[in-house]
């Protein structure tokens, strides 16, 4: 889940990126880097998800 | 393979931005003292010691690799044409600072700001690493954060590359836009404490059986207190060189960037102050200071394109932001980051860098230019997204091979017996027994 949670973090960058270079209208260049930033969000939370709470350490 | 031309600077202007550049230190020092006050007392000497050594290893592995990547604006770099457009994507500098000409013209200054600079990134994640890394790990994390992440990052934004080209090649306000280094410094830095954190986990007795976090206190608020105070000198001299040099103010600018900067930090930490009052009854020390960081990183960014009411306006932000987001690291996230070093830069960074979007007024570049140059929010997010896709996984990356490669958590002995005495044979403080526990014997 770690590995997918960084891939989808290296994806959403990818859509910001393509949507700089191939749209040049305002609208949808704004729309799918917006997209794009979900997808980073997307991959965050399974990140936070594949790190979980450490139990049962307590000295 | 050259950009366009980088700044030009009138030799007053460049002799105060060596000034400038000269007070960085400050801020490292500072943070030194921040991160060592909020670790234990165990640990205090090894803190410090691991803070030189950052500092230095980010010192020469800049200067030995570093500024070829980082580069400067107008300097040698590879650039790539991408539906027409050229994407400045990494420095082609030769290695050792060769031909630049060290005798204060920008190239030079860039050089030794970076110098500065990689250094202070390189003491954030010590923060959230504290008590529990090793020395040598420390050491070879630096390495590569100084030799690969922030040079690039670096590069897109003050080296002329992709970042600060947006507005030039897609009309996106004046490009990305840091002049202190929020995204830059702060958030690279904090993005690496996180990863740090995350890889090492947290420290042994952090955690009940059921999950919930205790309270480990910093060993000495003093230190504390003192290296805010420390911090905001070294800030002035971040934000003032970093305005003067990557975004062409004046030298007599110095005198709002330093009202912004200290403007915004106060106005953090009172809401923070404020915020940890109502709600514990008391206001507390160690969030207090957090939010003084958390606003001196948030001010970074915006801080020559502000009126001082802004600025008040985006620490006070910062101060609810960095106080929450602790609370949210330590009890959903559970990531157990003594230092608070994740909250305070890459929280309050993240919002400094926004907060030029939305509320700082940015002039479109060229002499006579006047206004607001449009889309700059959307330059800022975008540079946001760099910071979230790219430079997270870049940095974690590095670290989760480091990791495999050699371990960088003490064993759980040393972490028993205190990183002073495991790593360097010697405490901080042998006449003084501060807890049962500190320096027992084993």
């Amino acid at each position: 889940m770690k590995f997918l949670g960084f891939l989808l973090l290296l994806a959403g960058w990818g859509i910001v990126l393509t949507a700089i270079v191939l749209l040049a209208a305002d609208a949808p260049r704004v729309a799918f880097v917006l997209a794009g930033i979900g997808v980073e969000i997307l991959g965050l939370v399974l990140v936070i998800r594949a790190h979980p709470a450490p139990r049962g350490e307590h000295e | 393979m050259t950009p366009a031309s980088g700044p030009i600077l009138s030799e007053t202007a460049a002799a105060l931005c060596l000034m400038f550049i000269f007070l960085v230190p400050f801020a490292g020092a500072g943070l030194a003292l921040i991160n060592t006050g909020l670790g234990r007392a165990r640990s205090a000497a090894h803190l410090m010691m691991s803070s030189l050594c950052a500092v230095s290893i980010a010192a020469v592995v800049f200067f030995v690799w570093g500024f070829t990547w980082q580069g400067f604006q107008g300097g040698p770099a590879h650039i790539l044409n991408l539906g027409g457009k050229g994407w400045d994507w990494v420095g082609a500098q030769p290695l050792f600072l060769r031909h630049v000409a060290l005798d204060g013209s920008p190239a030079s200054l860039a050089a030794l700001l970076g110098m500065m600079s990689v250094g202070l990134a390189a003491l954030i994640p010590l923060g959230g690493g504290a008590d529990r890394w090793r020395l040598s790990a420390t050491c070879l994390s630096t390495a590569l954060l100084a030799g690969i992440t922030y040079p690039i990052f670096a590069h897109w934004v003050w080296g002329g590359g992709w970042l600060a080209q947006l507005g030039e090649n897609y009309g996106l306000g004046r490009g990305f836009v840091d002049a202190g280094g929020s995204g830059t410094i702060q958030v690279v830095g904090g993005l690496t404490a996180l990863s740090i954190a995350w890889i090492l986990g947290p420290r042994r007795g952090k955690y009940t059986h059921d999950g919930m976090p205790t309270a480990i206190p910093g060993h000495n608020s003093s230190f504390v207190v003192l290296g805010c105070m420390l911090a905001m000198v070294g800030w002035w001299g971040l934000n003032s060189a970093g305005a003067v040099l990557f975004t062409g103010a004046g030298p007599g600018e110095a005198v709002l960037v330093a009202i912004n900067t200290t403007l915004c930090a106060a106005a953090s930490a009172l809401m923070a102050a404020v915020i940890t009052g109502v709600r514990f009854g008391k206001p507390d020390v160690s969030l207090t200071a957090n939010g003084w960081i958390g606003g001196l990183a948030a001010s970074s960014a915006a801080c020559v394109f502000v009126r001082p009411p802004e600025a008040a306006a985006i620490g006070m932000v910062a101060g609810a932001l960095v106080t929450l987001s602790v609370e949210w690291f330590e009890l959903r996230m559970s990531v157990d980051d003594p230092g608070g070093a994740i909250s305070a830069h890459a929280m309050g960074g993240l919002w400094g860098v926004l907060a030029v979007g939305v509320i700082a007024r940015v002039p479109p570049v060229g002499v006579n230019a006047t206004g607001e140059a449009p889309g700059q929010w959307l330059a800022q997010v975008i540079g946001i997204a760099t910071l979230i896709g790219f430079v997270l996984p870049l940095t974690y990356g590095l670290n989760w091979l480091l990791n495999r490669l050699r371990p960088q958590r003490v064993a759980l002995e040393g972490e028993r017996q205190g990183m002073d005495l495991h790593e360097l044979g010697a405490g901080a403080y042998p006449e003084f027994m501060t807890h049962g526990d500190d320096f027992s014997p084993r």
